[in-house]
């Protein structure tokens, strides 16, 4: 890494990324996803830097970041589980995992464990609603989820 | 060259998160193994529909159908299906167990089904242009290209009376034929809404996810037709695979010849970017879905002037959303009068609809407008699932409302539905049963709606908020009888005042349920009770001593041990330490546990 071991570096594809945005209009939205991606969050240190290097005043950038849901401002857990809260789940149960994960996990939602391993998220339509109630951890969906598997699920990323 | 057998799985988000890729991949191991890689071709498609059954394998030209199928039957699917040609009964689809619904044609759940939107989705392999141009892929935009004029083409979709499928409805002819008439702009753009924010719909991503080029060669048909040279699709950042597709897709066309300059050689140059979306549901308001391919925060301006007028940077602008899009090809190579015959006189053509909720067979069907919500949910949808009784059907998400079984026989179109008091969205139908508690989902959809309010506008701020302090208030066994009218004061205010379509909409669930569920919220606010034992400060819990045997599964769930009892002995809640999880009335293997 080019920065020694600052963590908030951006990488050379991000920069990359951000220069070939750089002149396009409305670039704002789609640079804030490449950095995202990268973190897994926004840090106030990247939102500086890429008002530096697009040139845009940070409270636009925080008046985007806090418009939209999708982005994150605080470092989610190593395994963020997101619990489709979709009408569908909702129906048949999604906020009860919410609940019975918070427990397991002694975090509320939006909240990380001590440990930095785990984060609970309740999001909108995942869009599998044949296999409701769902929720993911990264990139694994897991479908007509029961409370008792929860520490099932919970073991396998421990 | 052709193969005498081709297997399709589905490569829907729904079947592949259920390790339809692992399938795939197992089945093309298999054929290789057996040395048939030239004569049977294995191809990952878009979405069957059926998601219930998934993960879906189909195989050709038998047209067998089989479901829920693992990576390991992949063996046994390739040497007795494709080497002794017997097709693998166990995992064929049968609801009675008599083994016969082998066929696609066979199964209630398509029967009743027309496929226009989703005429590719499960035949072609998405990230293979060739076999989307197999299947009349592109002729239309060559017609359109070569031999219709701009004047033409809308004449076409106003004979067709194609009316958007975003939810309102508006007829697409007229949208474009405003952006064709502004004579002084140096630019126009096209814009495909694939912001699918509606919560239990997946109707878009689908048809992304399993013929992206559908919606690539309606957005260039519409730029030659009005004159824009730029398209942008936006879409959320929550769809992966939908995006990965349309980038596949992109360049695809793009190698072909089929977008970007000098498009088939006929001097037109159009091209198209993705923009994604970030997580706000206002962004499916056309003003507000500009503001955000602008960078900025998606607020909504007040129209006039319209989008097709004033639009993306304010230069003129059609916006469609995915279904709308995936109709225009056909519409070109069939007709609008062809297109014209299908569906009522109000609302031609078909619709796709994300059946889920308390349903049998969840999924994705289509069918022609005026079909009944008897059809789709019985016919089509197996009834309810568990036996259980109906209670109520929602249409149009947090924008619609609900209806009722007196009225499940209405010939659906956009017209019928708003009579009914709600609407049809963009294609969301939940199915909720006799456990659904009707205020309980009036809150969720509420909840959605104050917390997607982007604040610009008081009406749709400061009225969302009170609705959900009164539901709030009654969910709690607070509320009062002149809650009801307030209720529906503050609603029609909304819907009079608030800027955008968000939040004219809001209250719809609440009026809608109030009119039709009256007893219910009465029960709520009279006799502190709910009905459907949902909302926890209005139920206890209790043990009926006559079932109870003293097994003492429930005390030893119980999460704050306020169950007590010997074994063999009756057992007692504490309803003081109790806090209505409702661990025990899930484990009880008795029906002991009541809810009161």
């Amino acid at each position: 890494m080019a920065a020694g071991n600052n963590e908030n570096a951006f990488s050379r594809e991000l920069i990359s990324f951000i220069e070939a945005w750089r002149n396009k209009p409305g670039n704002l939205i789609m640079v804030l996803h490449r950095v995202q991606e990268e973190f897994g969050y926004v840090s106030r240190e990247s939102a500086d830097t890429v008002a530096y290097m697009l040139d845009i005043p940070l409270a636009k950038i925080y008046g985007v970041l806090s418009f939209y849901h999708f982005f994150k401002t605080t470092k989610p857990g190593d395994h963020n589980i997101q619990v489709c809260l979709g009408t569908a789940c909702y129906l048949k149960g999604g906020d009860m995992l919410v609940e019975e994960l918070g427990n397991l996990l002694g975090i509320g939602v939006n909240e990380v464990t001590e440990d930095g391993k785990f984060s609970i998220e309740g999001v909108r339509c995942v869009g599998c609603c044949g296999l409701a109630p769902v929720l993911t951890v990264g990139k694994e969906v897991f479908g007509k989820v029961t409370k008792d598997q929860l520490p099932g699920i919970i073991a396998q990323f421990s | 060259m052709a193969y005498r057998s081709y297997i399709l799985v589905c490569g829907g988000t729904a079947c592949e998160s259920s390790k339809a890729n692992a399938i795939y991949e197992s089945l093309l191991n298999e054929v290789d193994g057996q040395g048939l890689s030239e004569e049977v071709q294995v191809i990952k498609t878009g979405c069957f529909g059926f998601c219930e059954q998934g993960p879906i394998v189909k195989i050709l030209p038998e047209d067998s159908f089989y479901v829920q199928v693992t990576p390991s039957d992949a063996k046994e699917l390739v040497e007795e299906h494709i080497v002794k040609g017997r097709e693998v009964k166990r995992l064929l689809y049968d609801k009675e167990g008599s083994k016969k619904h082998a066929k696609v044609e066979d199964i209630k759940f398509y029967q009743k089904q027309f496929r226009i939107v989703l005429r590719n989705c499960g035949f072609i392999d998405p990230e293979n242009v060739d076999e989307y141009i197999a299947r009349e892929g592109y002729s239309a935009l060559e017609k359109v290209l070569f031999e219709m004029s701009g004047d033409e083409v809308i004449q076409e979709l106003r004979t067709a009376g194609l009316r958007g499928r975003g939810g309102a409805g508006f007829p697409t002819w007229m949208k474009w034929n405003f952006t064709k008439q502004v004579k002084d702009a140096d630019q126009k753009y096209i814009v495909c809404n694939a912001d699918e924010g509606d919560p239990g719909a997946y109707m878009d991503r689908s048809t992304l996810e399993g013929d992206p080029h559908s919606v690539l060669e309606a957005m260039t048909i519409a730029g030659k037709t009005v004159g824009a040279n730029q398209g942008y699709i936006y879409i959320r950042a929550e769809y992966p695979l939908a995006i990965h597709r349309l980038e596949v897709a992109m360049a695809q066309a793009r190698d072909y010849g089929l977008l970007g300059k000098n498009i088939l050689d006929s001097g037109f140059d159009f091209d198209i970017e993705i923009r994604l979306g970030a997580g706000a549901f206002v962004c499916g308001e056309e003003t507000a879905l500009l503001a955000s391919i602008e960078g900025e925060r998606g607020m909504p301006v007040p129209r006039p002037p319209f989008p097709a007028v004033k639009g993306l940077w304010g230069k003129p602008t059609v916006i469609n959303n995915v279904e709308t899009w995936a109709n225009i090809p056909v519409i070109i190579m069939k007709g609008g009068d062809w297109f014209s015959q299908i569906g009522t006189h109000d609302s031609s053509g078909t619709k796709v609809f994300a059946l889920t909720g308390k349903i049998r067979n969840s999924g994705l069907v289509e069918v022609p407008m005026g079909t009944t919500l008897r059809e789709i949910i019985y016919d089509i949808g197996g009834g309810i699932a568990n036996d259980k009784k109906f209670k109520a059907v929602q249409t149009g998400g947090p924008s619609g409302g609900v209806i009722t079984e007196e009225f499940l026989d209405t010939p659906i179109d956009f017209g019928s539905l708003q009579k009914l008091g709600s609407m049809m969205g963009s294609g969301g139908m939940i199915v909720m049963d006799e456990d659904d508690c009707i205020v309980d989902v009036t809150k969720f959809y509420l909840e959605f709606s104050v917390e997607e309010s982007c604040g610009k506008c008081a009406p749709c701020r400061i009225g969302g908020r009170s609705l959900m302090n009164i539901l709030d208030k009654i969910t709690k066994g607070n509320g009062t009888i002149e809650d009801i009218e307030q209720m529906k004061e503050i609603g029609h205010a909304m819907k009079q005042a608030s800027l955008c379509a968000l939040g004219q909409t809001a209250p719809n669930p609440i009026l809608s349920t109030v009119k039709h569920f009256e007893a219910e919220y009465l029960a709520h606010i009279n006799d502190k009770t709910c009905p459907a034992g949902k909302c926890k400060s209005l139920i206890t819990y209790n043990i009926l001593p006559d079932l109870c045997i003293g097994c003492t599964a429930c005390a030893r769930k119980c999460p704050t041990a306020a169950i007590t009892g010997e074994r063999r002995q009756v057992h007692v809640i504490d309803q003081a330490a109790c806090i209505k999880c409702g661990a025990c009335f899930e484990t009880c293997k008795f029906g002991a546990i009541e809810i009161r």
